[in-house]
């Protein structure tokens, strides 16, 4: 036992545990703890990244080879639809909210959220959103695509009841994402650890704090145009219906100005994960640690100024135009500037390359590649070449699965022996990331020259024999995607009951979860360290090895799990 | 690279837009591979320092972190090597839009004779500016599944799918929806634009006149809807045909006659029916 606490901070919290009362499923489905109610946002998310996951093989299988007939017209526009819909408000925002609820009070140093009660409840509006966006399936799912443009969303051209389950879905987890995101802004203001000043605050906390605001704004103002269509579609109100004085554009603006910062609500968590991972696997304190939380706030406010760049197309002035041209120009700035902050984290590190680090590099060179394209679409002249064809599809698959999809991996290798208390299985990790990375370029680098030759987006089939072989190697992709999906399960499920034993600070890492046993007792910490830096637990493991003289810091080379 | 960028029409479509039938999708062209350029750079220095850094620093028995926080110079450094790249590429913007955006003065007149080039006054208005000499306007609306095309003239001429065009000629479009948005695009002849119901939106191609093919009549251009317009979105195709200046004006005069000719069928297949109906009535 003294052998195992030599390479080990000392623990000082303790499990208080009523095994009635924190195990069964009642004490799931009653609880109020934020570790409960994060476990059950991934477990939620776990399901519906797989129902999106299906959709997108769907599509692509339909795809594979011209005039395919696999799926109706009908069919493919509702599972187009129901794929977007449930990957952004099903899949990725609520990721982040579960592994914010988990997190956050850990890394504060905190016990739990500031209203745990709204917490839960914001985890089963959540839970509702989506069994009513996918009770439509049982009739008739909505088809007008994820941002649902009218006149096509309204009722003579989507007479169906889909396109109001898609509302009531949007209302609901919107509701949950507001509540939620209120919840964590009481969380970071108000229950930091003694000494955790703004400066000192993990760089996950910042981006959750500035996602946070970011849902408040972008998701009310969602809430409110959903319901204009809602009215528009069922009480004849004519807000967006061209005839009757209605304006289509107007939809637009008004989507888009939640779906630009949406973008933003996608991957600045995903940020903060590599801004987490990077310096605790480089044995490397994080490179402008003050460059990087005002680039986060600098990107949340940009986000909110460039949403008509998706719509460059529509009847516009010139002036207008090269405002929005200039807006996303400036927001590659910032983001600029955390790619140079990370590379330079790693620079003259001891790099170690576990799966979570891996998962983060990779998402960082993928992003790239997607902030890289993003210049091409910026450029409204070259826009209006681009705009609606595969190669802006190419273009958000880097971002939105580059930095987050990769980031949610590299996140669930790097807390997933906290949560559980086991490791994942390293060798299964990383073959399921050179499985995913090599997927994920295969599938979606090729969709750049799809659409450069003139491929839209969103049809269910197409003749053009020059795009088949884009398409079929794009499907192969999808499918090694899949393949690594199905690996990460296997490896989850593995390591639940045969994963070695993690303790509580496997990676010898730098924030205040890794100072509590893996899992976490409800409680979270029976006394809460006095925080001096960014970086507390190294102050801590500093602290034992003068204490106790026996070496707790990490050595190069050396492994990490015996 | 340099053979890359040689040839670059061989490489339209997988590295490149599509051009090559029109001035301002040329420009867009161009503009792109000015952009891809840079891009190639970024790429290249983004991705290489990351590889490096992932490999050279890789953890080895004996090697220790160096411990740096940061360094303002470098942070500052990067900051402003970005903007600067972006202006860059915003100024190149400018200085190409006015050859996407304003149309440029048709090659030929009305009558298909050649005319003497003089640049119209080019500036980058609202909306597109007219240019000097003769053009032709066309407007294009979008209804679900089809492009309906209302040609010039007193004949109120209309075509569906083919919209059929001198050669030379610098044809603008008005570009309309009647029922949902759809999004006009040939790409071989520039960029697209929405055809959003309440709103006029505008366009303009000139088809180089030695585009036909040796021994040919026409040049063809195809597309299709980008947007999103319902369930048989993939099947809403729209053509280009360019044809000389007389071949055009016969196929215009056919057309024409072609209507006149169904029309009147339709009026006296109208007026037998009402006959017969009377008759019948009578009986
Ligand atoms: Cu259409």
């Amino acid at each position: 036992m003294s052998d195992h606490s030599l390479g080990r901070p000392q623990i000082i919290a303790s499990a208080v545990d009523n095994p009635d009362r924190t195990r069964g499923w009642t004490s799931w489905i009653t609880t109020t703890d934020h570790k409960k109610i994060g476990i059950m946002y991934l477990a939620t998310v776990l399901v519906f990244f797989i129902l999106g996951g299906v959709e997108a093989l769907l599509i692509r299988t339909q795809l594979a080879v011209p005039d395919n007939t696999l799926l109706t017209p009908e069919r493919y526009n509702q599972i187009l639809t129901m794929h977007g819909t449930t990957m952004v408000f099903l899949v990725v925002v609520p990721v982040w909210a579960g592994f914010a609820n988990y997190l956050l009070p850990l890394m504060l140093g905190a016990r739990d959220v500031a209203f745990p009660r709204l917490n839960a409840w914001s985890y089963w509006m959540y839970l509702f959103g989506g069994i009513a966006l996918y009770a439509s399936m049982l009739y008739s799912p909505p088809e007008a695509g994820w941002f649902s443009y009218v006149p096509l969303s309204l009722k003579q051209y989507s007479g169906t009841n889909g396109q109001e389950a898609w509302i009531y879905m949007v209302h609901l987890t919107g509701l949950s994402s507001i509540i939620g995101a209120i919840n964590f802004i009481a969380t970071i203001h108000n229950m930091r650890a003694p000494g955790m000043g703004w400066g000192r605050m993990p760089l996950f906390v910042w981006t959750i704090l500035i996602y946070a605001y970011l849902v408040i704004v972008a998701l009310t103002s969602l809430a409110a145009t959903v319901t204009m269509l809602l009215l528009d579609r069922n009480f004849g109100t004519g807000f967006f219906d061209p005839a009757q004085g209605g304006s289509a554009l107007l939809w637009q603006h008004l989507f888009w100005f939640f779906g630009h910062p949406e973008v933003y609500i996608l991957v600045l968590p995903a940020f903060g994960v590599f801004s987490e991972i990077l310096p605790v696997f480089a044995r490397k304190p994080i490179f402008g640690y003050k460059a990087i939380a005002a680039a986060t706030v600098g990107i949340a406010f940009l986000g909110m100024l460039v949403w008509a760049h998706h719509m460059f197309a529509t009847p516009m002035s010139t002036t207008v135009l090269a405002f929005f041209m200039l807006m996303s120009f400036v927001i590659a700035v910032p983001t600029g500037v955390k790619i140079f902050n990370w590379i330079a984290t790693l620079w003259r590190g001891t790099v170690e390359w576990t799966t979570a680090l891996l998962y983060c590099v990779g998402g960082i060179a993928t992003f790239t590649m997607g902030g890289i394209t993003g210049i091409f679409l910026a450029v409204f002249p070259i826009d209006w070449q681009l705009t609606d064809t595969y190669f802006v599809v190419a273009h958000f698959h880097y971002t939105a699965f580059g930095a987050s999809a990769f980031a949610m991996f590299g996140a669930l290798y790097f807390w997933w022996p906290k949560m559980t208390g086991r490791m994942l299985s390293e060798k299964t990790g990383k073959l399921g990331f050179a499985l995913l990375f090599i997927g994920f370029h295969t599938t979606f680098l090729i969709q750049h020259s799809a659409g450069l030759s003139g491929m839209p987006r969103r049809i269910y089939e197409y003749s053009e024999s020059s795009w088949t072989v884009y398409n079929f190697i794009s499907t192969i992709g999808a499918f090694m995607i899949a393949l690594a999906a199905a690996v990460t399960v296997f490896s989850v499920v593995w390591s639940l009951k045969r994963g070695a034993i993690a303790g509580p600070d496997p990676w010898k890492a730098n924030t205040l979860e890794w100072f509590t046993p893996s899992p976490p007792p409800e409680n979270n910490f029976d006394v809460v360290p006095r925080v001096r830096s960014v970086e507390p637990m190294k102050d801590i493991r500093r602290e034992i090895e003068q204490r106790t003289n026996s070496e707790q810091r990490y050595r190069s080379g050396q492994p990490l799990m015996r | 690279m340099a053979a890359l960028l040689a040839a670059p029409a061989a490489r339209a479509g997988l590295l490149f837009p599509e051009s090559g039938g029109s001035p301002n999708a040329d420009s867009i062209h161009t503009l792109y591979v000015m952009v891809f350029i840079l891009a190639l750079f970024i790429f290249v220095g983004v991705e290489g320092a990351l590889l490096w850094a992932l490999f050279r620093f890789k953890a080895k028995k004996g090697a220790t972190a160096a411990q740096i926080h940061g360094n303002t110079k470098l942070e500052v450094g990067w900051t402003v090597g970005a903007f600067l790249i972006l202006i860059f590429i915003t100024a190149f913007t400018f200085i190409q839009l006015p050859s996407i955006k304003n149309p440029k003065p048709s090659l030929i007149d009305a009558d298909g004779n050649q005319v003497s080039q003089v640049e119209g006054a080019q500036f980058a208005a609202t909306n597109q500016s007219v240019p000097k000499g003769d053009t032709m306007t066309i407007e294009v609306n979008g209804q679900q599944y089809v492009w309906r095309y209302l040609y010039p003239g007193q004949d109120q001429l209309l075509t569906y799918t083919d919209m059929v065009v001198p050669v030379g000629m610098t044809v603008l479009l008005d570009i309309t929806a009647d029922d949902v948005v759809h999004s006009w695009w040939i790409p071989k002849l520039g960029g697209k634009m929405d055809a959003v119901p309440g709103y006029t939106n505008k366009l303009w191609f000139r088809i180089p006149p030695d585009a036909i093919p040796e021994g040919q009549k026409q040049v063809v251009y195809t597309g299709q809807c980008a947007e999103l317009c319902g369930r048989n979105h993939a099947n809403m195709y729209g053509r280009v045909i360019g044809m000389k200046m007389e071949d055009y004006k016969a196929w215009y005069a056919e057309k024409v006659q072609q209507v006149k000719t169904a029309e009147t069928d339709v009026s006296e297949q109208q007026k037998e029916l009402t006959e017969q109906q009377s008759q019948g009535d009578g009986e």
